[in-house]
């Protein structure tokens, strides 16, 4: 008799690869890009640009798009598992002599991060810097004529066409290897997939320790950037309508 | 999770994003250049082949207030007015039956995006004015568009540019609602931002006054490349 290959897979060990706070600031990341990107391209496309006429609703969108995609960053700072985040630097920023090989397109043991996803998320924490620095400058640049500067637009356009192509390939691997999302959707994937993937990974098992709740301070140090985050988005908003 | 964090030194992660940031901040001062070059290489590129692109080269509609102005040839009026000796109302089948210019000429917006060779047809601003008379103290124009409360100026000398027209035809058609229908300000040698759409009323004036984009900080002379930080 066949056994439901669900069962199987549900018996099957798992380890744990993300943490929440990994999986949130994930979250963020992905949902704002989606926004800003669909209303960037509005602004930009012309062939969008006429097709969606109302050009000020999208930009609106987009600055506050922006600013709820740095208030939810400084939120997963604030209320999450700060040491989590400050290993997962730690392993993205230290190459070694088999991530290197990696780049080069030679089979190579991989620890909890292949060389391709370290190179990956490196660029893109450039890339968020470059988007923050030059729309800025560009908003500033509407007030003030001597905030210009010859390269805001080319800098935006640039980083922007960089990241299509780079989350179009994100998202290309990821659905290519059902296994990988799961470890971002429920925070585990197969042991199997771990040893196969990422030999030199000793990751900890599912189920593990979970965190206490942030204390007192921390959520009302939340609850404060969260409001000056509402509200910066809303003077924009209301600045772009008016 | 925490004995895996692998050892040694987090110098090449480091240097590839301080390196990458630094490119990347420092084509705010390259990047502009960088782009003109870009232009002028797609340029060799067939005129054929760039327009099949779906984006690049093409209009973005930019407005103020919308939704746009509508346009009812039969009650709409262009007033000319102000230091002159014979105020002007004029009908749409009016303004169409003054002295026809034609030209082919690129628009430049001052966000960064061109549309190359439009066709434009319209009235020269002498033959607009010669019924109305301007004062002889009158100097400049000021355009009041019926998008409120869009508005600019341009000097009589700016508007005496053998490409200046007010239009009310692009590319072999009656100007379209989204490009300011029936009439719009045409100054092919300025930023996109003082050619007003709309245009439904023409105050002539002795000194040029700060339109919209002016009080917003943009320069009141836009010649291209020479204005707004260029």
């Amino acid at each position: 008799m066949a056994v439901d290959p669900r069962l199987v897979r549900a018996a099957e060990p798992r380890v744990a690869r993300f943490g929440a706070t990994e999986r949130h600031l994930h979250t963020v990341h992905a949902a704002a890009f989606a926004v800003l990107l669909a209303t960037g391209f509005v602004l930009y496309l012309p062939f969008m640009a006429q097709i969606v006429s109302d050009r000020p609703l999208m930009k609106a969108i987009h600055l506050a798009a922006a600013v709820g995609w740095l208030t939810a960053l400084a939120l997963v700072v604030v209320l999450g598992d700060r040491p989590a985040l400050r290993r997962t630097r730690r392993e993205i920023e230290r190459f070694d002599d088999d991530d290197l090989l990696f780049l080069r397109r030679r089979r190579a043991p991989s620890g909890r991060f292949n060389g391709g996803q370290k190179a990956h998320a490196i660029v893109q924490a450039g890339l968020s810097l470059l988007f923050v620095v030059s729309g800025t400058l560009l908003w500033l640049g509407e007030r003030d004529t001597a905030l210009r500067l010859p390269g805001t637009i080319a800098l935006h356009d640039a980083a922007t066409a960089l990241l299509a192509v780079l989350v179009a390939g994100h998202i290309w691997t990821a659905f290519s290897q059902p296994q990988s999302l799961e470890g971002i959707w429920r925070g585990t994937v197969p042991a199997r997939y771990a040893a196969e993937q990422h030999e030199k990974w000793r990751p900890a098992a599912a189920g593990g320790r979970r965190r206490a709740r942030p204390e007192a301070a921390r959520i009302a140090l939340g609850l404060l950037v969260a409001a000056a985050g509402i509200f910066a988005a809303l003077a924009l908003v209301l600045d772009v309508a008016g | 999770m925490d004995d895996d964090v692998p050892q040694g030194s987090p110098v090449v992660g480091r240097r590839a994003f301080l390196g990458f940031a630094g490119l990347g901040l420092s084509s705010l001062a390259w990047g502009g250049a960088a782009m003109d070059v870009l232009a002028q290489t797609t340029r060799l590129v067939p005129e054929s082949l760039r327009s099949a692109l779906p984006f690049g080269k093409g209009w973005r509609i930019y407005a103020v207030n919308p939704p746009h102005p509508r346009f009812d040839p039969s009650t709409w009026r262009l007033r000319i007015e102000g230091l002159v000796e014979r105020p002007q109302t004029l009908t749409y089948a009016q303004l169409r039956a003054l002295p026809r210019a034609q030209q082919i000429s690129d628009f430049v917006c001052v966000t960064g995006w061109s549309v190359d060779d439009v066709g434009w047809a319209g009235v020269r601003f002498d033959d607009l004015l010669a019924a109305a008379r301007p004062l002889p103290s009158a100097t400049a124009l000021k355009f009041v568009s019926a998008e409120q409360p869009y508005e600019d100026s341009l000097t009589l000398e700016q508007l005496r540019e053998p490409d200046a027209m007010l239009a009310y035809v692009m590319d072999g058609r009656p100007l379209e609602r989204k490009h300011g229908a029936p009439a719009r300000v045409v100054m092919p040698q300025m930023y996109g931002y003082k050619g007003v759409k709309w245009v439904q009323r023409i105050v002539v004036t002795d000194g040029v006054a700060d339109g919209y984009w002016q009080r917003r900080g943009y320069d009141r002379d836009a010649w291209i490349g020479g204005s707004n930080g260029r």
